[in-house]
C-alpha cells in the first residue's frame, strides 16, 4: 500500500554534503546538518534563516503577491482552455508555486533557470509579464514565443530564463551548459535546473549530474517532486531516494518541504552559496504537489483520490501556509490580502483580454525565427537554399 | 600553393578560430590529452590549455546538451562526436534541443554551436560505426549541415561554420583525413552553401559530395578516356543550405543526371535533389534521373564486399554509363 501523498514532506529540512575525506573515497559520508532548531512550538524555524529574516515587509508581500498572480493566472488558463481558446496541453503548476517563486527570489545577475514543461510558475517567478504568457497559450503573436512554442515553452533569456522545454529530463543538460558558461565567462552565478521526480529517470539526467560534478560546474539541480510522473506514482518509477543519487556522483543534496517559502529559500539558498562561491554543484529535492491533473487532459480519477487532494490543500497549501505566516507576523491583514487576490485576478482576465484581442501569427511567419541567418539577412553570409517545399 | 592533409586543414582551422575569438572551445571524447581519436585535434591542448580543448567523459547527450546551453549563453563550441554514428545516443538534444531553440522561444534564443566529427562508411566498423546522418539531420529546420571533401574546403567550410549564429553539423569522413590537397594561405573562407564545380563537361552532370566526389572524379577521368564522355562533378559541399542553382545551371548545360550519395536511398539528400531538379529543370531533362547510393542494408562487415556496398569508382562508373545511355 503506498501512503497518502499528504503524509510526504519534512518538517525538517536536510542537507548532506559529500565526505571530504581524501583517504576514503569508499563511502561517501553523510551528514546531516540540523537547521536552527524552532523557538517557540509552531513557530517556523526557516522565518529566522538570515536569508528570510533580512527580506523587508514589501519583499514578503511581493512574494506572496507572486504566488497569488501565478495561482490566479493559471485558474485564468485554465477557463480559457475550457472555452477552447488554448489548444495542446496544458500543464498546471496550482499547488508548486512555493518552489518557483522560491528559488527565483533568490535569482542575482548571473543566476539562471531552465525547466520542463510545466513553466508557468518559473516564467512569472523570474518576472514576465502575464499578458505575453496568456497569449503564447492563446497561440498569438503577441506570445512570448510569438505563438510559436506553446505552454510547454516559454523563454525569456533577458530574465535568464532559458526554458521551458518539452522533453522530460531533456533540458538538464543545458542547465549544465548554462552553469558552464557563467563558469566560463568569469561571473559568479549558478544555473537552476528544474525537472520532475519522473525526469530523474532519464539517462540524460545522470550524464548532466556526472559532467557538472566532474568539472565542478555551478549547478543546482532541483527536483520538484510532486509525487506522481503522470499517473505513475514516484513508489512505482524510481527506486531509492531520489535526490541521494547525488551521492553516487560526489555531490551535496538536500530535501526540503516545498510547501513553505521561507523553507524553500533557506535550504536553495545554501546551495546557490556553493554553487556561486565554490562551484559546487548539489541536488535538491523539493516535496510538492500539483491540485490539478498531470495536464488537463488528465481526468485524475486513477492514480490518487480526492481525499489526498484535499488533505493537501486544506494543510499544505503553499499559499495559504505563506499568508497565515505572514498575517502572524502582522505583514498582511485581511484587507491587503483581498487587494492583492482582487489585482491578481483582474491582471489574468486583463492578460486573457489582451491575448483575445491580440492577432495570430500568419503563415508567413511560420518561416521566420528558424535561422539566425535568415532572420537577420543584411548579415547573412551563406548562400544557397535554407528552406525547400 | 602549400599541400595538407584534411586532418590538418581541419586542425588549423580550429587553431585560427581559437585564437580569433576566446569564445570558441573545443570539446569531446579524447580531443585533449589523447590528442584526438583520429588526430585532428593534435597539439591543440599544448597550445590552447585545458580551459579551451576539453576531454569529456562519453556523455553525448549531456556534452553535447551542455555545449548547447553554453551556446546560448555566447559560448562558441566546438563539439566532436568521436563519430556521428553516437549523435543517435545524443538524438534529443542535438534535433530538439538545437534545431529547436531559437523557433520555440520565438526568436529570442541563438545557438552558435558546431558540432563535428567522420561520418562515413567504408572502413569496416560495421553497422553501428557507419552512419551517414545527413539526410536525417537535413530534415530539421533550423539547422545547417556541411559535408566537405577537400582538404581546402574542410578548412574553409569548417571557419564559417564556427563564425555561424545556427547550430552547424560538420561532417568529416576517416578515410579523407590521409588525402592531401593544396589549401590556400592565409585567411581562407569558404561560405556555407556554395557548390563548387569540382570538373567541368559537357555530357553529364554528377550531383555529389563528401567522399563520393573522389570516386566520381576518379571514374570521370576514365569516362573522358574510355569512353569519351565528358563528365560535370558538381560538390555541394554544403546540404542544408543547399546550392541548388549551381546545380540547375549544370544540369541545363548536360541536361543529363547522375546523383551519387554515400546515403541509404530512402529519403536520402538524393531524393530531396531529384525532386528538386525534376520540379525545376523538367524542361532540361534529356532522361530521368539517375541515383547511385550506398546498397540497402545496414552496413556489412566483410571488407571486400563493403566496399562494393558503397559508391566506388567502378560502381559510378557503370551508373554515368547508364545514365547517357
Ligand atoms: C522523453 C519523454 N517521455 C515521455 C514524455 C511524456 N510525459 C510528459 S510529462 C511526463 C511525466 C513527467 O513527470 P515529472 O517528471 O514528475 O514532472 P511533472 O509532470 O510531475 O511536473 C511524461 C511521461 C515526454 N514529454 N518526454
Ligand atoms: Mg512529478
Amino acid at each position: 500500500m503506498i501512503s497518502p501523498r499528504a503524509d510526504k514532506h519534512f518538517t525538517v529540512s536536510k542537507i548532506h554534503r559529500p565526505s571530504v575525506s581524501k583517504k576514503t573515497t569508499a563511502t561517501a559520508e553523510k551528514k546531516a546538518v540540523s537547521p536552527a532548531p524552532s523557538k517557540a512550538k509552531g513557530a517556523n524555524p526557516h522565518a529566522q534563516a538570515p536569508i528570510n529574516a533580512k527580506l523587508t515587509r514589501d519583499a514578503k508581500i511581493e512574494l506572496h503577491r507572486k504566488m497569488v498572480r501565478i495561482r490566479r493566472f493559471e485558474e485564468r488558463s485554465l477557463r480559457a482552455y475550457q472555452a477552447k481558446k488554448i489548444g495542446g496541453f496544458l500543464h498546471l503548476y496550482i499547488g508548486q508555486e512555493a518552489v518557483a517563486v522560491g528559488c527565483c527570489s533568490l535569482m542575482g545577475k548571473h543566476d539562471h533557470v531552465i525547466t520542463a514543461y510545466r513553466d508557468h510558475g518559473h516564467a512569472i517567478a523570474v518576472g514576465m509579464d502575464t499578458k505575453p504568457l496568456m497569449a503564447e497559450l492563446y497561440g498569438k503573436a503577441t506570445g512570448c514565443s510569438k505563438g510559436k512554442g506553446g505552454s510547454m515553452h516559454y523563454f525569456d533569456p533577458t530574465r535568464n530564463f532559458w526554458g521551458g522545454h518539452g522533453i522530460v529530463g531533456g533540458q538538464i543538460p543545458l542547465g549544465v551548459g548554462l552553469a558552464y558558461g557563467v563558469k566560463y565567462q568569469g561571473h559568479k552565478g549558478a544555473a537552476m535546473a528544474f525537472m520532475g521526480d519522473g525526469a530523474v529517470n532519464q539517462g540524460a539526467v545522470h550524464e548532466a549530474y556526472n559532467l557538472a560534478a566532474l568539472w565542478s560546474l555551478p549547478c543546482v539541480f532541483v527536483i520538484e517532486n510532486n509525487g506522481y510522473s503522470m499517473g505513475t506514482s514516484q513508489a512505482r518509477s524510481s527506486a531509492g531516494e531520489l535526490a541521494k543519487r547525488a551521492e553516487g556522483y560526489h555531490m551535496a543534496w538536500g530535501q526540503c518541504s516545498g510547501h513553505d517559502l521561507y523553507e524553500v529559500r533557506a535550504t536553495m539558498d545554501k546551495f546557490l552559496t556553493e554553487a556561486r562561491e565554490k562551484h559546487k554543484p548539489a541536488v535538491v529535492e523539493i516535496v510538492t504537489y500539483r491540485y490539478r491533473g498531470h495536464s488537463v487532459a488528465d481526468p485524475d480519477n486513477t492514480y490518487r483520490s480526492k481525499q489526498e487532494i484535499e488533505e493537501y490543500r486544506k494543510t499544505k497549501d503553499p499559499i495559504q501556509v505563506f499568508q497565515n505566516q505572514l498575517l502572524s507576523e502582522g505583514v498582511l491583514d485581511e484587507a491587503l490580502i483581498e487587494k492583492i487576490d482582487t489585482e491578481a485576478r483582474a491582471e489574468a482576465d486583463t492578460a486573457a483580454d489582451f491575448s483575445e484581442a491580440s492577432p495570430f501569427p500568419t503563415p508567413d511567419d511560420i518561416q521566420k525565427d528558424v535561422y539566425w541567418e535568415t532572420d537577420n539577412p543584411s548579415e547573412r553570409k551563406s548562400q544557397g537554399r535554407l528552406f525547400f517545399d | 600553393m602549400p599541400q595538407f592533409t584534411y586532418r590538418e586543414a581541419i586542425r588549423h582551422a580550429l587553431a585560427e578560430e581559437l585564437t580569433r575569438d576566446k569564445n570558441v572551445v573545443v570539446m569531446g571524447e579524447e580531443v585533449a590529452q589523447f590528442n584526438g581519436a583520429y588526430k585532428v585535434t593534435e597539439g591543440l591542448l599544448a597550445k590552447f590549455g585545458p580551459n579551451r580543448i576539453v576531454d569529456t567523459p562519453i556523455s553525448e547527450a549531456g556534452f553535447i546538451g551542455m555545449g548547447i546551453g553554453a551556446s546560448m549563453l555566447g559560448v562558441r563550441p566546438v563539439m566532436e562526436l568521436m563519430f556521428w554514428s553516437f549523435y543517435s545516443v545524443a538524438f534529443d538534444q542535438i534535433l530538439n534541443n538545437a534545431a529547436n531553440v531559437r523557433y520555440m522561444s520565438g526568436g529570442q534564443i541563438n545557438c552558435p554551436i558546431v558540432i563535428r566529427g567522420p561520418a562515413n562508411g567504408g572502413t569496416n566498423v560495421g553497422a553501428t560505426h557507419s552512419h551517414t546522418p545527413e539526410n536525417v539531420l537535413a530534415n530539421h529546420p533550423g539547422v545547417k549541415v556541411v559535408v566537405p571533401a577537400t582538404a581546402a574546403d574542410a578548412k574553409g567550410l569548417l571557419k564559417s561554420a564556427i563564425r555561424d549564429n545556427d547550430p552547424v553539423f560538420f561532417l568529416e569522413n576517416t578515410l579523407l583525413y590521409g588525402e592531401k590537397g593544396e589549401v590556400p594561405e592565409g585567411e581562407h573562407i569558404v561560405p556555407l552553401g556554395l557548390a563548387d564545380v569540382k570538373r567541368e563537361g559537357t555530357d553529364l552532370t554528377i550531383v555529389t559530395y563528401g567522399r563520393c566526389v573522389l570516386h566520381s572524379l576518379a571514374a570521370a577521368s576514365i569516362l573522358e578516356k574510355e569512353h569519351d564522355i565528358s563528365v560535370e562533378v558538381v560538390d555541394l559541399r554544403t546540404i542544408r543550405p543547399l546550392d541548388i542553382d549551381t546545380v540547375l545551371k549544370s544540369v541545363a548545360k548536360t541536361h543529363r543526371v547522375l546523383i551519387v550519395e554515400e546515403q541509404k536511398p530512402f529519403a536520402s539528400v538524393g531524393s530531396q535533389l531529384a525532386y528538386m531538379i525534376q520540379r525545376e529543370a523538367f524542361d532540361e531533362l534529356d532522361g530521368p534521373i539517375h541515383r547511385l547510393a550506398t546498397i540497402d542494408a545496414p552496413a556489412i562487415y566483410s571488407p571486400p564486399v563493403e566496399t562494393e556496398q558503397l559508391p566506388n569508382p567502378q560502381r559510378v562508373l557503370k551508373a554515368a554509363l547508364a545514365a547517357v545511355a
